[in-house]
């Protein structure tokens, strides 16, 4: 292992987020607490309790885990795309460094950034309701893994993109809808049947349930479920990583 | 010497179907000045991307110092420093953080020191707390070769190294690839600039759409394909050279104004002494006089025509 080349790409990449700390972490932290504002304000004045959580409560876990999910994304899609575009990724390929080291290079950055933005959120949301988690444990791994997942993915649609607008394509048309009907500001519980059907097909849900489970101890399906498709998807992103690197794809020619 | 980087039957074919290099062999010598000549597209930068990592090679194969570049990737890239053709840079990093990242990257300790001796010798010491995005182009260009010297390769690839560098400059990075090759550095250098290869190298490849077409000691080129020529300009314009001067092989200018003689430098005798005095007992008395030697563009020009 080149430990060395790991902890620079990794220092690398937490110096671009130091260095953009009011669009890294300033940014999402004060668009969540607008959700606050006007979800946890504003509607949970209407709808009192969602399965004995109070509304502003409830919709904790889904609001981080949209933070999570959509910055780990932007922060791993950036990463390795912006040397790509400049250029400078002649470097990285030219380097005594494995596919796995670069990796976890960018990824462990990109995931570490979203979960200190994760955690600031959290102790944002504590300032606006009251927030109790019933397994902190658990409430770490899925935090972690959803990071290093969404990380990975991000990686992923970094390496594919070829231009500024795909980069943005995958995360707004795809990843941002799939959160918001994923449970994020309600329980899956509440909708009709035949919507609740098509929501299970929405992974998304399977990650926020999990997560929202191991603050309350409520969820929308079981959490081993939960846990099961995030590693399965784990899983995914891994392999289509593992074949981006054996053909070069986009990287080499 | 002994060979350094060993490239045996390497090809490249490009996805589109563009056969960029076929089948090259060439064995560069250990701590030599090796220039690469050739025109755009020759494939150059493929062959010199191809022993750094940075693309895939269709067949064949490179030895690095005896390490396979792919099957002992980590051997062979660890000797390497590379400064690509294109001024590909970070922009808001600092030259000194740039520069210490690439020695992490190539897994060395910290050594400030060494960093430090990099900048200076490459004029940068101080800017080196400056953003990358504030430097003139030409910096830009030293900041990419102190990324490269920064992890001590025993290798350096400059890929067209002076593009764009003012005559200045220029000097001055000749200067620092001279003092490496004194340290025993093996540099490897792709040029437009036929006297830049001229100036520095020990041996010259000449590489024509994808094919090593020549490979030679700089001094025995120049030699074996050096021709001089002597041009008189005649005080009266004559209409036919005289029949005593045919040995000599004469040209005579469209004008008749000009007498124009071919001699190998490399001859032991010229013929010029003779000449001179056989045009005299001709009559035919000359103004002025100069000679010109074939350099290696005219070389390089007249080598990739041929193919």
């Amino acid at each position: 292992m080149n430990y060395r080349a790991i902890r620079a790409i990794y220092l690398f990449e937490m110096a671009r987020t130091w260095r953009t700390l009011l669009q890294s972490i300033v940014s999402p932290v004060v668009s969540t607490s607008l959700y606050f504002v006007v979800f946890g304000a504003a509607i949970g004045s209407r709808i009192t309790e969602v399965e004995g959580v109070s509304y502003g409560t409830f919709i904790v876990p889904g609001l981080v885990m949209l933070s999570v999910l959509t910055q780990s994304i932007a922060n791993a899609s950036f990463g390795i795309y912006f040397p790509k575009f400049v250029g400078t990724i002649y470097e990285i390929l030219s380097a005594p460094i494995s596919y796995f080291e670069i990796i976890i290079g960018y990824v462990g950055a990109a995931a570490t950034k979203s979960i200190i933005l994760g955690l600031i959120i959290m102790a944002t949301a504590g300032l606006f309701v009251p927030l109790h988690i019933n397994h902190p444990i658990w409430m770490l791994t899925f935090l972690v893994l959803t990071a290093v997942t969404f990380s990975l993915f991000g990686f992923i649609i970094g390496i594919w993109a070829d231009g500024f607008e795909k980069l943005q394509m995958i995360p707004m048309l795809v990843v941002t809808p799939l959160t918001f009907l994923g449970g994020s500001f309600y329980s899956v519980n509440m909708l009709p049947s035949g919507w609740r059907t098509i929501t299970l097909l929405n992974p998304v849900v399977y990650l926020i349930s999990g997560f929202r489970w191991s603050f309350y101890g409520i969820a929308d399906v079981g959490v081993g479920l939960s846990l099961g498709m995030t590693l399965g998807f784990l899983a995914t992103c891994l392999a289509i990583v593992w074949w981006i690197f054996r053909t070069g794809y986009r990287l080499k020619h | 010497m002994s060979t350094i980087i060993s490239v045996s039957n390497l090809s490249k074919v490009y996805g589109s179907g563009f056969r960029a290099l076929n089948k090259i062999n060439l064995d560069i010598r250990r701590g030599e000045i090796f220039a690469l000549l050739g025109p755009n597209g020759a494939g150059k930068t493929t062959l010199i991307s191809i022993v750094c990592g940075i693309a895939n090679p269709s067949e064949g194969s490179v030895s690095v110092n005896g390490h396979d570049i792919i099957k002992s990737y980590r051997a062979a890239r660890a000797m390497i420093g590379l400064v690509p053709q294109e001024l590909h840079t970070d922009s808001f990093e600092t030259v000194w953080a740039t520069v210490s990242f690439s020695r992490g990257l190539f897994g060395k300790p910290k050594n400030p020191a060494h960093i430090e001796k990099v900048l200076k010798d490459l004029s940068l010491w101080e800017k080196k707390d400056s953003k990358i995005i504030t430097l003139s182009g030409g910096m830009k260009r030293r900041v990419m070769i102190a990324k490269a010297l920064s992890h001590e390769p025993q290798i350096l690839f400059l890929d067209e190294p002076t593009a764009g560098v003012d005559v200045e400059l220029r000097k001055g990075m000749w200067e620092v690839v001279r003092t490496l090759r004194d340290a025993g550095v093996t540099i490897i250098l792709t040029t437009h600039y036929i006297e830049e290869a001229e100036e520095m190298a020990d041996r010259i490849g000449v590489i024509n759409k994808g094919e090593i077409v020549l490979v030679e000691d700089k001094a025995k080129l120049m030699e074996k394909l050096g021709r001089k020529q002597l041009k008189l300009h005649l005080a009266h314009k004559i209409d036919a050279i005289p029949p005593a001067l045919a040995p000599y092989h004469l040209v005579l200018s469209e004008g008749g104004t000009e007498l124009i003689y071919d001699y190998d430098t490399a001859g032991e005798r010229t013929g010029i002494t003779s000449l001179l005095g056989d045009l005299r007992n001709a009559g035919i008395r000359f103004s002025d006089l100069e000679t010109s030697q074939s350099s290696l563009e005219d070389i390089f020009v007249s080598l990739v025509r041929q193919v």
